[in-house]
């Protein structure tokens, strides 16, 4: 269901191989999907599906070995900077109090500071770390944490939104809380969102549409859209439709461990 | 408060038993002089000024060779940091000179460059050289793969990547090669004292020793000992100001680890 037409990431036939010392590691495979802008795509899949990889394709982290990603019309060869990179730990520099961790993207791409900072500030509010701007990072918990790398990702406006598992690091009552977070940040700025996960229920409960990845070599399984109403609650993940979801994209993983147990 | 008591109690008990010891044992007092004799030698010395002059020569050879090989080891370990290919060319020759004990160059320092300061920076720079060279080099590859990726992702320079995280994130490496590095320049430069000289409290050491004055030399090690103390001092607590965001500081505020060797 994407909301616009324009689309923001197209994937065409994504291929990445890794060369190791016992030779050729095929990461992932004909990958081929369209993100339209303000969509949420969460791609889900268990560990080492190389959902990480393809996230580092997107960002241009990575070179694709054949492929390719465009964002925007244009090909992604190499870094860019229209591109907001949240990961599994909060990467923040523990030298720079938390707005400057905020203001880090403006720092490094040479934007006014005067013009990011009041932007900074209506973020911080956002995410609900006002008053926490002159703090370092090593005197917030893992969830604020984790707040604070949602609004460096955003300062900057990006085109799009990678969010690698960003809450795989925190306890379930805390990843439940940022669930709900997210979403109020998401339903308020309409970013656009590519959300790896390795759970099947935060993916459901987050995401316009799902996509299922499975592991060695990376392919996409099947896509759901989930057209549940928003803003959702919590007491969703209870009601039968939201169990119909996560029941079908657990039927795929249900399915390879049979075969592979 | 009563700890500090207690720590001044066993350093007068421990000097009180040296004293009985040493006068018990007849010790003579040019194998081991009695506390009471270094003291008043210290007093002596101390009226007449001539240990503060070669205090202050043997300081200022330390801290100029503490900055030249410091500058060195920084700018050179940057450059190997950043680029393998002059690593590859480059370390065999560093691994052949780390291993030959740098004490050993100071009678050919004192040849090549006099018996003046020259020399003695020379030595003192060319063993402060070693561990802040390869602490600057793992310092500098220590920075964390994903902090790195985020600096790419927003399209940083190798420039800005460097000091922005690599610089910051080698801090703490830098900070500990530097406390290495202010020890070993003092070893440096009494050594090449020991080998000519004309001032300095290694020459000081030296003449005392020649004349048999034990008491005397000890005051002079009682000196040094304190050089040490205050350079190691001041690091630490410019260390303490430059790492106050490394929560490892905490823990290792006493005593940095020995790497490199002289």
């Amino acid at each position: 269901m994407a909301r616009t037409a324009d689309e923001v990431i197209a994937v065409k036939g994504l291929r990445k191989e890794y060369q190791t010392s016992r030779g050729t590691l095929l990461a992932l495979e004909g990958i081929d999907f369209k993100v339209g802008g303000g969509e949420f795509v969460a791609i889900v899949g268990p560990s080492g599906c190389g959902k990480s990889t393809l996230l580092k394709l997107l960002a241009g982290l990575l070179p694709a070995t054949a492929g390719d990603v465009l964002l925007r019309g244009t090909p992604v060869n190499g870094p860019r900077r229209d591109v907001g990179f949240v990961f599994q730990s909060p990467v923040l520099f523990p030298w720079r109090t938390v707005l400057d961790n905020v203001l880090l993207p403006a720092d490094v791409q040479r934007l006014n500071r005067g013009n990011a900072l009041p932007r900074a500030l209506e973020l911080l509010g956002l995410v609900g770390l006002s008053g926490f701007e002159q703090r370092y990072p090593w005197e917030l918990s893992g969830g604020m944490q984790q707040r604070v790398a949602i609004t460096r990702a955003l300062i900057h406006n990006p085109a799009m939104l990678l969010m690698d598992e960003p809450f795989g690091a925190l306890d379930a009552l805390t990843r439940e809380a940022m669930n709900l977070e997210l979403q109020r940040i998401w339903l308020d700025r309409r970013e656009t969102v590519v959300f790896v996960t390795h759970s099947i229920a935060e993916a459901a409960f987050l995401a316009d549409r799902v996509l299922v990845m499975t592991p060695r070599p990376g392919r996409l399984l099947d896509r759901i859209d989930v057209a549940l109403p928003r803003p959702r609650a919590l007491d969703l993940m209870a009601a039968p439709e939201f169990g119909a979801i996560v029941r079908r994209i657990r039927a795929h993983f249900d399915a390879r461990a049979a075969i592979e147990g | 408060m009563r700890n500090q008591a207690l720590r001044a109690l066993l350093l007068v008990a421990s000097l009180a038993l040296w004293e009985v010891a040493v006068r018990a044992l007849r010790v003579p007092a040019f194998i081991l002089p009695p506390p009471s004799e270094i003291g008043a030698a210290l007093v002596r010395g101390a009226a007449t000024g001539i240990y503060l002059r070669h205090f202050c020569v043997t300081l200022a050879e330390t801290l100029l060779g503490f900055a030249l090989g410091s500058t060195i080891a920084f700018a050179l370990g940057t450059a190997l940091a950043a680029s393998p290919r002059l690593e590859y060319f480059l370390y065999p020759y560093i691994v052949m000179f780390q291993s030959i004990p740098k004490v050993a160059l100071a009678p050919l320092v004192v040849i090549w460059f006099g018996l003046g300061l020259t020399s003695k920076v020379v030595s003192a720079a060319l063993i402060a050289f070693f561990p802040l060279l390869v602490n600057t080099i793992v310092g500098l590859r220590s920075a964390d793969e994903d902090r790195i990726d985020l600096m790419r992702s927003l399209g940083a320079t190798q420039l800005q990547i460097f000091r922005m995280l690599r610089l910051p994130s080698a801090l703490s490496f830098i900070m500990a090669g530097l406390e290495v590095a202010v020890v070993f320049s003092l070893v440096g430069a009494i050594v090449a004292e020991f080998v000519g000289s004309e001032a300095g409290l290694g020459m000081l050491i030296q003449s005392r020793n020649f004349s048999m004055d034990v008491a005397g030399e000890f005051a002079v090690l009682f000196i040094l000992g304190l050089m040490g103390l205050l350079l190691n001092t001041a690091l630490a607590a410019v260390r303490r100001r430059v790492l106050f965001w490394d929560p490892s500081q905490k823990a290792a505020a006493s005593g940095a680890s020995m790497k490199g060797s002289l």
